[in-house]
């Protein structure tokens, strides 16, 4: 099952990056065929020896790559995601241009719920990427130490809430 | 020359003045990570750089070429990162 | 058409490549640097190569878009966890977080080694 899917996302992959389908391939007189049939063969045996060779150590669910439920929420949460990222880097440039530069930095200290770890990993990705925030150290899987531009609030609570609660919601319907 | 064309030069300008603030920073330091962070930040600058050349040539061998650059800018600045936090690679 | 959203979304890109980089000569410690040029050259690369992508799609260069979809995720992924390396690396380098820091709880749990001098170099 595991090998299955690695291979499925290896050879969908190599179509993206060899992308044999080019409408110049057909001749003038409409012999001939757009698809580059070399190349997808080629990819079929490159994604087998990867499914063969790494298959074991790449993922640990691999239900949940094609489970529609979390393909749905990974939709709805890269709308989120974009939102946030504009808001901070219209942010960031207010405090660049800004002739003063109001910035008061500090590293704060949050909790997470999370459990997976891949499910942290997009937790600290997310963080790193958004308002004035970026990830430190992760500690005991469930603390992240926080580098914040704009240090709101030093308590840990607080602290939770402001920067891990907007995508907490939607990584646990995604990795758990 | 379109005026598409003339705008794309004018954006590959002002990444040449983003690559010189770059140059600044890693020739002034002042210390080692000020330095790692700044080639850190001149390769992903590189790829945008790549993005437009390819537009300009309407050839994809710059994207190739960009996705490579990514990739390796990624694992040289991970391994430099380690090494400055002073231990080996096997952690 | 597609050439003047192409043109949009390079234009903002770009400038926001820029500022990133008057963000990493302004700031005044590492940690701050790396904010500021991580996140404002991140998603400027992304909307350049967008960019690339709507006029690859839409000029009927279908490689060219592809692979600028496929670029973009390896930086979405890749950007934020070199950041983070490096972050942590220079704090157990010994940077100490510069003048209007106000508080650094991480002190608690991971000691900074000893003070390492600046090594100010004045050639420019």
């Amino acid at each position: 099952m595991r090998r299955i899917a690695i291979f499925i996302v290896a050879y969908l992959l190599w179509c993206g990056l060899a992308w044999p389908y080019d409408q110049n391939h057909i001749a003038a007189d409409g012999t001939g065929t757009a698809w580059d049939t070399g190349s997808l063969l080629l990819g079929l045996g490159v994604a087998l020896l990867v499914a063969i060779l790494f298959g074991g150590a790449l993922t640990n669910k691999p239900k949940n790559l094609f489970n529609p439920l979390h393909i749905f929420w990974v939709i709805v949460y890269l709308p989120v995601f974009f939102y946030y990222c504009i808001k901070a880097n219209l942010q960031v440039v207010y405090l660049v241009l800004h002739p003063d530069m109001p910035i008061k930095p500090g590293i704060v200290k949050v909790k997470t719920k999370l459990t997976s770890e891949s499910g942290v990993t997009a937790l600290a990705n997310s963080i790193t990427l958004t308002p004035g925030t970026l990830t430190v150290d992760v500690i005991n899987d469930n603390e992240l130490y926080v580098h914040w531009l704009v240090v709101e609030s030093a308590e840990e609570d607080k602290a939770t809430e402001i920067i891990v609660n907007r995508f907490e919601y939607f990584l646990e319907k995604i990795f758990d | 020359m379109s005026s598409f064309e003339v705008f794309l030069y004018v954006g590959i300008v002002v990444l040449m003045i983003s690559i010189y603030l770059c140059m600044y920073r890693i020739s002034r330091g002042p210390t080692a990570p000020d330095r790692t962070v700044a080639i850190d930040i001149l390769g992903v600058i590189l790829v945008s750089f790549c993005a437009v050349m390819a537009i300009i040539t309407k050839r994809d061998f710059y994207i190739t070429l960009a996705i490579a650059w990514a990739l390796l800018a990624f694992i040289g600045t991970v391994g430099l990162s380690k090494y400055l936090e002073g231990r080996g690679f096997d952690e | 058409m597609s050439e003047i959203i192409a043109a949009i979304l390079i234009g903002i890109g770009v400038l926001f490549n820029l500022f990133g980089c008057i963000g990493l000569v302004r700031f005044p410690d590492v940690y701050t640097r790396l904010q500021a040029a991580t996140k404002c050259v991140t998603l400027g690369t992304c909307l350049t190569l967008g960019g690339a992508a709507v006029y690859g799609f839409a000029g009927g260069f279908g490689a060219l878009g592809m692979k600028s979809l496929l670029c973009i995720g390896f930086l979405v992924i890749t950007a934020p966890t070199a950041a983070h390396a490096l972050a942590r690396g220079a704090y157990k380098y010994g940077v100490k977080l510069k003048e209007p820091t106000v508080v650094d709880l991480y002190q608690q749990v991971e000691p900074q080694p000893t003070s390492i001098e600046d090594e100010e170099t004045e050639t420019a």
